[in-house]
């Protein structure tokens, strides 16, 4: 057996993540999202909001930062260049908005070999200020052999 | 949307990421691993060239079901499978078909699709419609 097979599943320190205005603007251009309630505090306040939203997908900025660093973590000893994301898992609770404080716990879950490439699973929970639920996150890599 | 049947589709979505959307994309999520963004280290650890980040197409996936739902806030789960790498300059489709009413969800199975390849396959989508 690998090495790298025997890792006991752990958690990594929690990371905070404070939410901007304008980092959100900038996932939202980057995806190509036109919802107002992305975009302009007006349209946001009038649905209710404090300031504007984060779309879903944001998710990946707030509980992507826990998930670089539990990959660079040197016991797992990843190749990033051979890294590939087979799959991902987003299930979401309270929405996110400017100026929330998200906390995300991310643990190594399973490491397993098959046919010479490493696949790893991380979960992750992010939660808000108010300790509310905000997304749970299953992010799936696979490291191919380096020929 | 309340009367959304299994086997109706969602309104498709259809994107042509630009040559630059990685680079967009490294800057507003943080991951700038150079698989993304520089073609020669891209092509020296055996891919086509630049791929697009896995999540942003997943933000494609995520956009076309917040948009037919009206509201970020009604998309409670999502969960795909990389089928293959997706790159810029060639269009993306992202096609949705309700499975099942379940309680007040709304399971909907969605595929992207670039140059008659899966890029996602399998995915699945829960809204709260």
């Amino acid at each position: 057996m690998p090495a790298s097979a025997e890792l006991t599943p752990r958690s990594f320190p929690a990371h905070d993540y404070a939410v901007g205005r304008e980092k959100i603007r900038e996932y939202a251009r980057a995806v190509g999202e036109t919802d107002p309630l992305y975009f302009e505090v007006g349209a946001a306040r009038a649905a209710g909001h404090t300031d504007v939203v984060a779309p879903p997908m944001f998710a990946a900025v707030y509980s992507g930062a826990s998930f670089e660093a539990a990959m660079r973590d040197p016991e797992l000893d990843i190749d990033l260049a051979m890294l590939l994301h087979s799959g991902q898992e987003f299930e979401w609770g309270e929405l996110v908005i400017a100026g929330d404080q998200i906390t995300t716990e991310i643990a190594l879950a399973e490491v397993s070999e098959r046919v010479g490439m490493r696949f790893i699973v991380f979960r992750s929970s992010s939660r808000n200020q108010r300790g509310e639920h905000v997304c749970r996150g299953t992010w799936t890599v696979v490291v191919r052999p380096r020929r | 949307m309340s009367a959304l049947a299994a086997g109706s589709e969602l309104p498709a979505l259809t994107v042509t990421p630009d040559r630059y959307a990685t680079v967009r994309y490294a800057g507003a999520s943080g991951d700038f691993n150079p698989i993304h963004i520089d073609e020669e280290f891209a092509q020296s650890a055996g891919l086509p060239g630049r791929i697009l980040h896995g999540l942003y197409t997943m933000a494609l996936v995520a956009r076309a079901q917040t948009e037919a739902a009206g509201d970020p806030g009604k998309l409670k789960r999502l969960a795909v499978q990389f089928r293959g790498p997706a790159v810029p300059e060639a269009e993306i489709t992202i096609t949705s078909t309700v499975k099942e009413r379940r309680d007040d969800r709304t399971i909907v199975a969605v595929t992207a699709t670039q140059d008659g390849k899966a890029v996602i396959r399998g995915a699945v989508a829960e809204i709260e419609l």
